[in-house]
């Protein structure tokens, strides 16, 4: 499949080229080609299996953790290969952030999920690391509503606070994009509406990657949509016109609902 | 169809008397043997216990102070040389060599360990340890108790680590964090209170422990907290003074067999009562 460039005048993040992906023998991506835009939130819709979060934990090298796991192919990011054995995927992951499906906080408290990160790349002073939890917690709508108990454990907060700390900790470490893995699918519609809010506001100053696995929530939040069956990348274009004029058959049976 | 749910009801009730009959059983003994230790062993116990050394052969009065203190001091030193090796190798097993064929190596020699039998462990200590370093001591005895709790909180540890999900430990890799600072920092205190657990379960294990103690602390008649010396300690001296013919000793044997008895049992429900709390939040 040719490359599907973007539209002019896009600054691109990452670009995605021939990618191909091994869960040991089966294969779980073939040929993947895609650019992921600069300070835009791109989407990636599909039925389940179909390899989205898949592409997306290659991005930040998360498959490395299991052996019989490999990708091959080309993932640009400033000019270099992500997936070169010569990469320091810590540092990597340091500068692509993620987020998962399930809220995680670490087993510490809310002030230390944030900070953890942050040493980890970072020697600052107290108050210094004070104000970078506060920034982080702010740019996470959190803030208002964990000021006075920061104290206390991560896990004593709701399944919602839960997963803005997560996006929070996420951006703490001022990473350049941010990997969304289904974040909203395990919480209630009130604070899926303040994850997609966020997620709104965070483009001005990351760029974005969500999978997600509600095609409403892809055409509100996202500015480019990626449509995948079968480990392959059917459609990639602007969100508007993936949903209203869908260029493959496919693409169209599934945003219609006709499988999936 | 009625016949068939009436049928079902009688198994239920045949299936849960028999089990409650088994049950019975094994509790029926368990509290025969608490109810003889404390029957005899509160009858022994006194003040003397704790401020008197054991009794020379035939003479009356005396305590267990030295065995007590000794006892206290090996199990203080053999938990802190098998704490940080066990919890050390857990994390290895569970966090850097799932798969390695180091690591399966390892785990199988944990479970052959873990069987062992004691008498075989303080044998092992004696010929390598007490033969080469001059004699019997406190530190021979520390380091085959330390042998025997090893394995255990190696295992405890592996396996409180298996069950931490496997969506926080990416969580914190994806952070940037190196894998040292995930084991230590996020999964290894995630589990904390099941590691604690099993590092005080260990304890109890060893606390009782006699034959590995036979031939590397021996025995001290005497006070001592020379660790590099024969030392006295609660398990011999319960060994040797319930076979002697002295009634004094005899009570004495009780007397620290209630005490064991209370300690094993106080750090089990202790460790119980802390954590169940602490979990629930």
């Amino acid at each position: 499949m040719p490359v599907q460039a973007m539209p002019a005048g896009e600054n691109v993040a990452l670009q995605v080229r021939n990618l191909d992906f091994f869960y040991g023998d089966f294969k779980g991506l073939s040929n993947v080609n895609l650019d992921i835009a600069h300070k835009k939130v791109t989407a990636f819709i599909g039925p389940s299996g179909c390899g989205k979060s898949t592409l997306l934990r290659t991005f930040n090298r998360m498959y490395d953790l299991y052996p019989g796991q490999r990708a091959e192919g080309q993932i640009l990011f400033h000019g270099k290969n992500l997936l070169d054995k010569s990469q320091d995927v810590n540092l990597v992951r340091a500068r692509i952030g993620m987020v998962f499906q399930k809220p995680t906080p670490f087993p510490m408290t809310i002030y230390e999920n944030i900070a953890f990160g942050v040493r980890l790349y970072e020697r600052m002073s107290k108050s210094a690391m004070d104000d970078r939890v506060e920034w982080a917690l702010n740019k996470a709508a959190l803030w208002g509503e964990v000021k006075d108990k920061l104290q206390q454990s991560g896990l004593s907060l709701s399944g919602g606070q839960q997963q803005r700390l997560c996006i929070a900790r996420a951006v703490a470490v001022k990473p350049e994009i941010v990997l969304l893995d289904e974040p909203t699918s395990a919480l209630d519609p009130i604070s899926t509406a303040k994850i997609e809010e966020l997620i709104n506001e965070l483009k001005s100053d990351y760029t974005i990657a969500i999978v997600t696995h509600n095609m409403q929530q892809a055409a509100r939040i996202s500015d480019y949509t990626a449509f995948m069956y079968l480990g392959e990348l059917i459609e990639f274009n602007e969100t508007g016109t993936i949903f209203m004029r869908p260029g493959k058959k496919q693409t169209e049976d599934y945003i219609t609902g006709r499988f999936g | 169809m009625m016949k068939l749910y009436t049928r079902r009801i009688w198994i239920n009730r045949i299936g849960i008397t028999l089990s409650m009959a088994a049950m019975s059983l094994g509790l029926i003994a368990l509290l025969w043997i608490l109810w003889t230790l404390f029957s005899k062993g509160f009858a022994a116990l006194n003040w003397d216990m704790f401020t008197q050394d054991t009794p020379a052969p035939g003479s009356e009065g005396g305590g267990l102070r030295n065995a007590i203190v000794g006892s206290g001091l090996i199990l203080l030193f053999s938990m802190l040389i098998s704490t940080p090796i066990g919890i050390l190798a857990g994390i290895y097993l569970a966090e850097f060599g799932r798969v390695s064929k180091f690591a399966s190596f390892t785990r199988f020699m944990t479970d052959i360990m873990l069987s062992a039998p004691s008498i075989v462990i303080g044998l092992f200590v004696y010929a390598l340890f007490v033969t080469t370093t001059g004699g019997f001591s406190g530190w021979a005895g520390s380091l085959s108790l330390a042998l025997i709790a090893i394995p255990v909180v190696v295992r405890t540890t592996e396996n409180m680590l298996k069950l931490v999900p496997t969506s926080l430990r990416e969580a914190a890799f994806a952070v940037g964090a190196p894998r040292w600072q995930v084991s230590l920092k996020v999964t290894l205190r995630a589990v904390k209170s099941g590691v604690v657990t099993g590092v005080l379960l260990a304890m109890a294990r060893i606390t009782g422990e006699t034959a590995p103690l036979l031939f590397t602390a021996l025995n001290n008649q005497f006070f001592s907290t020379n660790m590099d010396k024969p030392m006295g300690n609660l398990p011999v001296v319960i060994y040797q003074f319930a076979l002697s013919p002295y009634d004094n000793w005899v009570n004495l044997a009780w007397g620290g067999a209630l005490l064991i008895a209370f300690l094993v049992l106080a750090v089990n429900i202790g460790v119980r009562v802390v954590f169940r709390n602490k979990d629930k939040r």
